[in-house]
């Protein structure tokens, strides 16, 4: 081949390889601190931001799913920049406890804000991960079909009352795998298998759609009771648009109890990565997220109810939900976070979607 | 060496395909217990439901991309010029927007029949649920009918004059003509296109799972996010491999077909239209405007309503929105320079040596484009962590997530084969004759390409980069997983939003993608068009 005197090839490579060279970041830069998150809440940006204001501590975010947020930890190794990952769903995070990617961190201040029954395991060296906020699996009805009592366990989603009336979205996802995790600790197999192939089997339609599109169903009529996240139906009830008061206004809500236990609670949380490269600041912002200020956002901004009890809010919404009083499920979440994958399996046996 | 050298570096990004075969190696006791329960429980329905959703597409695509082409290109009718541009428009948005916007108006809270059971006092549902399995076929159908619309015209408009011209002076009539010559010319290109649209429906997810359609894609997802078992959700991944090898290959034949069919052709004029007048004017019409106003209008319509009702309790950060914007072009254009590069190499290579080993490495990344997203990335990660198990401290981890690099490998598995498509079809435009001349001129290797093929080939490398960086802006799985701190893009922020069941802030920047997405759409098209 004779040489050549213009190679446009070589060019294009030499232009793109430049290119991405002024992208690559220097990921161990000083004052900084790197944030996985699986929350997908556009209020969280206040949050940075204000952390940025108090401490000159810059933010730098990857928001993601749980899975590939997961997998890409693990891919990363010792060499992650990862500081802080925020994921939201208690399965999730204990997965990834398990899994090795978080660091334990003995800090007095977390301990002290952060529920004892909503941190990680402590084997010695202080808690994996910590609750940020909770929200409650809840029942959302019809008041003209359904009965409050009718739905007062969840139990009770599987009679043959409701025959026709559920609502639910995908099996698969992580909120509804979770209860019902929780739903196979607190029973056991052939129970729990019973009880699912009676929800499909009161079904108004196959699972589909989020939360919001259950909780809008039951409002239209196209079902009688649909499982939402109480953050989904506290974001209707607090919207100013016409049509979600409408529909809220139609609706009435259940805190269901899980044999008697109480209501299922999901938690949202927040770990050190297990190969932080700025471990200071990365306790400094876990602490920060706990803070009065930080946890009366989640409860106002984001309809979550803070882990810390002592915190102030107003959100009508969630003081609303408050005034019939019900209990949280106590089981702790390494115990039902165990089940999910059991769980899955007999919602395909089921032929629960 | 520099042959080698490329080759190699490209059969690299054939690496995350062969670690998905790989996954087999794996197979032990417990994965063998997954697959058992998956047959016994899902396997079934998951291969029933793609089943009919390929089926449904492949129909799909084929009746409404081959008869509006075979209007656009034989008769003559009014908006006739407007339409044959407009048909391309639903390229422009990613069949994820198309199935929020859908739904968002057709389910049964939806304002539609809510406003409807108000008014009329009617009850129950009024129409078929739009998540549902027909649902899916008409989204993806709406979605991808201009990939069969686009080759098929081509074909059509290029090749069948001269034989047309034949068949009449024969004596055939209008329809026979159409049925027996312009069809059977264009079925290549027709099958082609089909192809396409079907590896597209086959690698997608977003629809799937919104619509609750348990596809094999859904049951990949599954088995990755729920039992958190990457290794089965490859294997779960193979079997769709399988399947798109044989599309591949039934593609491949119809190709092949093409190329014989034009070598044959020789005549470029077009064929004069028929004039059509009265009913069958208003037919034609109606059959070329229900497409682009189902498919493209309508949706965006719907999109921006959303849009203008939603109040601004949060609000746009709009300084963040143009950085989305950027971030999206960045990535489409790097990744679009660096995938006709490839393209046009392989093409080169193929043409000089059409059966050096470098063309399998051609094939194995044509197949990229059917693989899932999220198959890619377990793909991509899995030799990572394979190599961290031996050397710890090795620096592919970062590179791979800490810079773009990684992301851009992603998209290149998955996207070269697009641009391949269209520096091939180049390719075989361009008569081998002209080789030889250049070669008898003592222009060889890099001077005949520098000199004969680049200059003529300009055209399909720039419809290559647009596609790709079309496709690259509008990928969702990869984006999400392995893009570098602070670096969001419209199609992350849309998902993101979508996925928090904000459908009325998620139509902002959808509407921007779709904006973006039109600017190369609008300009093929209207190369298309000029022909």
């Amino acid at each position: 081949m004779t040489p050549p005197a213009f190679h446009p090839l070589r060019h294009l490579l030499g232009l793109a390889l430049l290119l991405a060279s002024a992208w690559i970041g220097t990921a161990q830069a000083q004052g900084v601190l790197n944030v996985y998150s699986a929350r997908h809440y556009p209020s969280d940006e206040v949050l940075y931001a204000g952390f940025t204001k108090q401490t000159g501590i810059e933010i730098r975010r990857v928001d993601t799913d749980d899975a590939g947020l997961v997998a890409r930890l693990k891919a990363e190794g010792q060499q992650s920049s990862a500081d802080v990952v925020l994921m939201v769903d208690a399965s999730r995070l204990w997965r990834a406890e398990q899994d090795g990617l978080f660091a334990a961190v003995d800090d007095p201040v977390l301990k002290q804000r952060v529920p004892r029954e909503l941190q990680g395991a402590d084997q010695g060296q202080g808690p994996r991960w910590w609750g940020l906020s909770t929200r409650a699996r809840v029942v959302v009805y019809d008041p003209k079909r359904v009965k409050p009592e009718q739905v007062a366990s969840y139990q009770g989603l599987a009679s043959p009352a409701l025959k026709g009336l559920v609502c639910t979205r995908s099996g698969a996802h992580p909120y509804n795998l979770s209860l019902f995790g929780a739903f196979l600790a607190h029973t056991d197999e052939a129970r729990t298998r019973d009880w699912l192939a009676g929800v499909v089997a009161n079904m108004a339609r196959p699972p589909r759609g989020g939360d919001t599109d259950q909780i809008r169903g039951v409002a239209s009529g196209e079902c009688g009771v649909a499982v939402a996240n109480s953050y989904y139906a506290a974001r209707l009830m607090r919207s100013t648009r016409a049509a979600d008061q409408e529909v809220m206004a139609k609706v009435a809500l259940a805190f269901p109890s899980l044999q008697g236990q109480g209501t299922h609670l999901n938690v949202a949380g927040m770990a050190m990565a297990a190969h932080a490269p700025h471990p200071k600041a990365a306790i400094a912002f876990m602490r920060y997220l706990v803070s009065d200020a930080a946890q009366r956002h989640l409860a106002e901004a984001n309809n979550e109810w803070p882990v810390v009890g002592s915190v102030a809010f107003n959100n009508p919404a969630l003081q609303a939900m408050r005034q019939t009083p019900w209990q949280a499920d106590p089981m702790p979440v390494a115990q039902y976070a165990a089940q999910q994958g059991q769980a899955q399996r007999l919602l395909d046996r089921v032929g629960y979607r | 060496m520099w042959r080698v050298l490329i080759g190699v570096s490209l059969g690299l990004l054939g690496l995350p395909v062969l670690a998905v075969l790989a996954s087999w190696l794996w197979l032990d006791a417990q994965l063998l217990g997954v697959w058992r329960d998956l047959a016994q429980t899902v396997l079934l329905s998951y291969s029933l439901a793609t089943a009919g959703l390929a089926l449904g597409v492949v129909v799909g695509v084929l009746v409404v991309g081959g008869t509006t082409a075979l209007l656009v290109v034989y008769f003559d009718f009014p908006l006739r010029g407007l339409l044959a541009w407009a048909l391309v428009l639903p390229m422009a948005l990613p069949a994820y927007v198309t199935a929020y916007a859908y739904t968002d108006w057709l389910q049964y809270s939806g304002p539609l029949q809510v406003a409807l059971r108000q008014a009329m006092g009617w009850e129950g549902a009024l129409w078929p649920e739009i998540r549902s399995l027909p649902g899916a076929v008409l989204v993806f159908v709406l979605a991808l009918y201009p990939y069969v619309y686009v080759l098929g015209r081509g074909a059509m408009a290029d090749r069948a004059a001269a034989l047309l011209e034949a068949a009449q002076t024969l004596g055939a009539s209008l329809g026979q003509r159409l049925w027996r010559v312009a069809l059977p010319l264009a079925r290549p290109a027709l099958l082609a296109g089909a192809a396409l649209a079907l590896m597209e429906t086959l690698a997608d997810y977003g629809v799937v799972s919104y619509f609750g359609v348990p596809t094999y894609t859904a049951g990949i997802y599954k088995a990755w996010l729920s039992w958190d078992e990457p290794a089965a959700a490859a294997q779960l991944a193979t079997l769709l491999l399988v399947v798109v090898v044989l599309v591949w290959l039934a593609e491949r034949r119809a190709q092949g077909r093409m190329r014989f069919a034009q070598s044959k052709g020789g005549q470029r004029e077009p064929a004069a239209r028929v004039r059509l007048r009265g009913w069958a004017a208003a037919a034609a019409c109606a059959v070329c405007v229900l497409p682009v106003l189902l498919g493209f209008v309508l949706p965006v319509l719907g999109m921006l309503v959303r849009l203008l009702q939603t109040p601004d309790e949060v609000g746009v950060p709009w300084a963040r929105f143009a950085q989305w914007t950027w971030n999206s072009l960045r990535l489409g254009l790097m990744t679009a320079v660096l995938a006709v590069a490839a393209a046009l190499w392989l093409g080169f290579e193929q043409r000089l040596r059409p059966t050096s080993w470098v063309n399998w490495v051609g094939h194995g990344l044509g197949l990229g484009y059917a693989i899932p997203g999220a198959v890619v990335v377990v793909g991509l990660l899995a030799p990572v962590l394979a190599l961290q198990t031996v050397w710890p401290t090795n620096p592919m981890a970062a590179l791979i997530t800490g810079s773009v690099f990684g992301l851009i490998w992603a998209y290149l598995v998955r996207f070269v084969a697009v641009a391949m498509q269209s520096v091939q079809s180049g390719y075989t435009q361009l008569p081998t004759t002209l080789d030889d001349s250049a070669r008898t001129l003592g222009r060889g290797g890099w001077q005949l390409w520098r000199h004969v093929h680049w200059p003529l080939l300009r055209r399909p490398m720039a419809a290559a980069g647009l596609l790709v960086a079309v496709d690259v802006m509008k990928e969702l799985p990869a984006t999400l997983v392995l893009r570098p701190f602070n670096s969001d893009t419209l199609a992350v922020v849309t998902y993101q939003l979508a996925r928090d069941e904000r459908l009325g802030e998620a139509a902002l920047p959808a509407l921007m993608l779709v904006a973006i997405g039109l600017l190369p759409i609008v300009w093929l098209s209207s190369r298309l068009n000029e022909r």
